[in-house]
């Protein structure tokens, strides 16, 4: 076969024309929702930033439990470990660029990510969720205990990041930061949409579906599965940094057994495996609890409760995954 | 011609029991070799042994003349002992391209970059259609695995240990649940494969074994008691006793 015949094949496969408009669709429905969210909640932007920095949690997970298979219930020590990193070299070092910050974040969010990995990467199934318990009960203890460090259960204050890229000061109104948020998620969810596309995201798919097949191709998932931890943990970097960033403040709840429970339940909410599951359960969630709470503040963990037992009873693929499914179907039957 | 493959004195016992007896073989590029034996004869032990998920007591493994008996399963399949599954395991969600490719991608290490997708890479497509296109699969290769029939599977599992290069290649009872209307297609793929490529199958369907192998190794008690030509392993009285019995008086018979 020639290679102009090859590319042809390449250019007409159904696989390779949902691609690049996947992208491009994913990322105008960010940016769409981040305008509508901007003129509907004006005066509630920090909710709204602290949705996107959850989202980069929820995504962040979605990369080890979606796309690799790996059961975790102490995710938010990635999400910590940026906060607290961020938050640290703002207030003990003065680093209060918050470009510089974000690195901050980043770096702390990959070396937590690879802590984790290694530990957690030793075990399956239940024993594995046993150790991941664990680690985010450790991480939350060694920041409780270092509170000269982390202001321990008083929180870390003293975070002041200066006007980003000298040009937008922090405001009040929470103007800058969510536009930093919005401009943070973009060019994340752009790169993730890169990488679980990419031959490392085939791998790690393969290694959800059956490890021993990938050894006997010659490859190793312990090796594939902590590249993926350590990305992950650099996206929930990201996070934990935007969080520091926005709210000036870094409490334990941000490495809490609780965050990491309810970024699980975010992500099963929209679907695991996709990266518009991840964003729609974030969104979900997140909404629904602060209206409820506002609207009934005795019951709305009912009825958060209820949601959730009506998402897995009758939508088991989560929210978004179950309408992508019934699209897809609709497609075929056409 | 120096051997691709050697197993020397290969032994494993459980709990005092010999699963693998001082097993030895040797095979050279190209050899065509089946191991056959009755159900407990060690041949799931063997091809842990040497496909490096289980360790031996004693004896060694060799691949092109060097020892690999300390190198683990992944290290042999880069070392080129390439095996198949007796059940096949494939990725359900994933398509016969994707699977040829992802092979193909760590066979040649680039199975961990970060960017950029298989499609969009020419060379990997290339290579990727000609195997399918010889397993006949080519019409199906964007649809999901769980959506073709099991025939197709079992040649994507040949595809994709085809595509790993291999210079040894092991295949656990290839034809194994496969329907009687496409074992044809199985035997004529293994009838194509690379003439270079030396191949031990284990399989019990003896029709399959004695229109492909040139060489037959039966294994009983964990022992090689014979190791000689299709023609005569039926003769043999060791084999007849241990496994053969009923088949050969049957063939004798006909």
């Amino acid at each position: 076969m020639t290679m102009t015949t090859t590319n042809d094949m390449i250019a007409a496969s159904p696989a390779r024309r949902r691609f690049g408009g996947g992208d491009l669709i994913g990322l105008a429905i960010i940016l769409l929702v981040a305008v509508i969210g901007y003129f509907l909640f004006p005066n509630n932007l920090a909710l709204l930033t602290r949705i996107i920095a959850a989202a980069l949690l929820v995504l962040s997970l979605d990369l080890v439990t979606g796309y690799c298979g790996v059961a975790t219930l102490g995710h938010a020590a990635l999400f910590g470990a940026g906060a607290y990193a961020a938050g640290i070299a703002s207030a003990h070092y003065g680093i209060n660029d918050p470009l510089a910050m974000l690195a901050f974040g980043i770096v702390a969010g990959a070396v937590a990510g690879l802590v984790c990995g290694v530990v957690i990467l030793r075990a399956h199934g239940l024993p594995q969720l046993v150790l991941s318990i664990a680690l985010i009960h450790l991480f939350h203890e060694f920041a409780n205990k270092a509170s000269s460090w982390t202001g321990g259960s008083d929180g870390l204050s003293g975070i002041a990041p200066t006007a980003l890229l000298g040009l937008y000061e922090f405001d009040l109104w929470g103007r800058t930061a969510y536009v930093f948020g919005v401009v943070l998620l973009a060019i994340v969810f752009l790169l993730l949409r890169l990488i679980v596309r990419s031959p490392f995201g085939m791998l790690c798919r393969g290694i959800k579906e059956d490890p021993v097949r990938i050894r006997s191709m010659g490859a190793s998932p312990k090796i594939a599965l902590t590249k993926m931890y350590v990305i992950s943990g650099a996206v929930a970097g990201v996070g934990g940094a935007l969080n520091a960033i926005s709210t000036q403040v870094v409490g334990l709840d941000s490495l809490s057994f609780n965050m990491s429970a309810e970024s699980l339940v975010m992500l099963v909410l929209g679907g695991t495996g996709s990266l518009f599951g991840a964003l729609t359960g974030t969104v979900v969630f997140m909404f629904f609890e602060d209206v409820v709470s506002a609207a009934n503040p005795f019951h709305w963990l009912t009825m958060v409760g209820a949601l959730l037992i009506a998402v897995v009873l009758f939508a088991p693929k989560g929210l978004y995954g179950t309408a992508a499914a019934l699209v897809a179907r609709r497609r075929e039957a056409k | 011609m120096q051997p691709i493959f050697e197993v020397r004195n290969l032994k494993r016992a459980f709990g005092g029991l010999a699963v693998t007896n001082d097993v030895s073989l040797s095979m050279a590029p190209g050899d065509r070799v089946a191991l056959i034996g009755p159900n407990g004869a060690g041949k799931t032990t063997f091809v842990n042994l040497v496909t490096g998920n289980l360790r031996p007591d004693s004896g060694e493994v060799r691949i092109a003349g060097e020892p690999v008996t300390g190198v683990d399963a992944i290290g042999r399949v880069r070392r080129g002992l390439v095996r198949s599954f007796q059940v096949t395991r494939l990725f359900a969600d994933m398509t016969p391209a994707e699977h040829v490719a992802l092979a193909v991608l760590q066979r040649d290490g680039r199975a961990g970059r970060l960017f950029g997708n298989f499609l969009g890479m020419p060379d990997v497509m290339v290579e990727v259609q000609e195997l399918l296109g010889k397993l006949g699969l080519k019409e199906l290769m964007h649809r999901k695995v769980s959506e073709i029939a099991y025939g197709q599977q079992r040649l994507l599992e040949l595809a994709v240990a085809l595509a790993l290069k291999p210079k040894v290649l092991l295949l656990d009872e290839p034809a194994a649940g496969v329907p009687q209307s496409d074992t044809g297609r199985i035997e004529q793929a293994l009838a194509d494969l690379p003439a270079d490529l030396a191949v031990l199958m284990i399989e019990h369907d003896m029709d399959l074994v004695f229109r492909f192998a040139k060489r037959v190794i039966v294994l009983a008690a964990g022992a090689i008691i014979f190791d000689g030509s299709p023609s005569d392993v039926t003769k043999d009285p060791r084999v007849r006793e241990a496994y053969l019995g009923s088949y050969a008086n049957a063939s004798h018979a006909a």
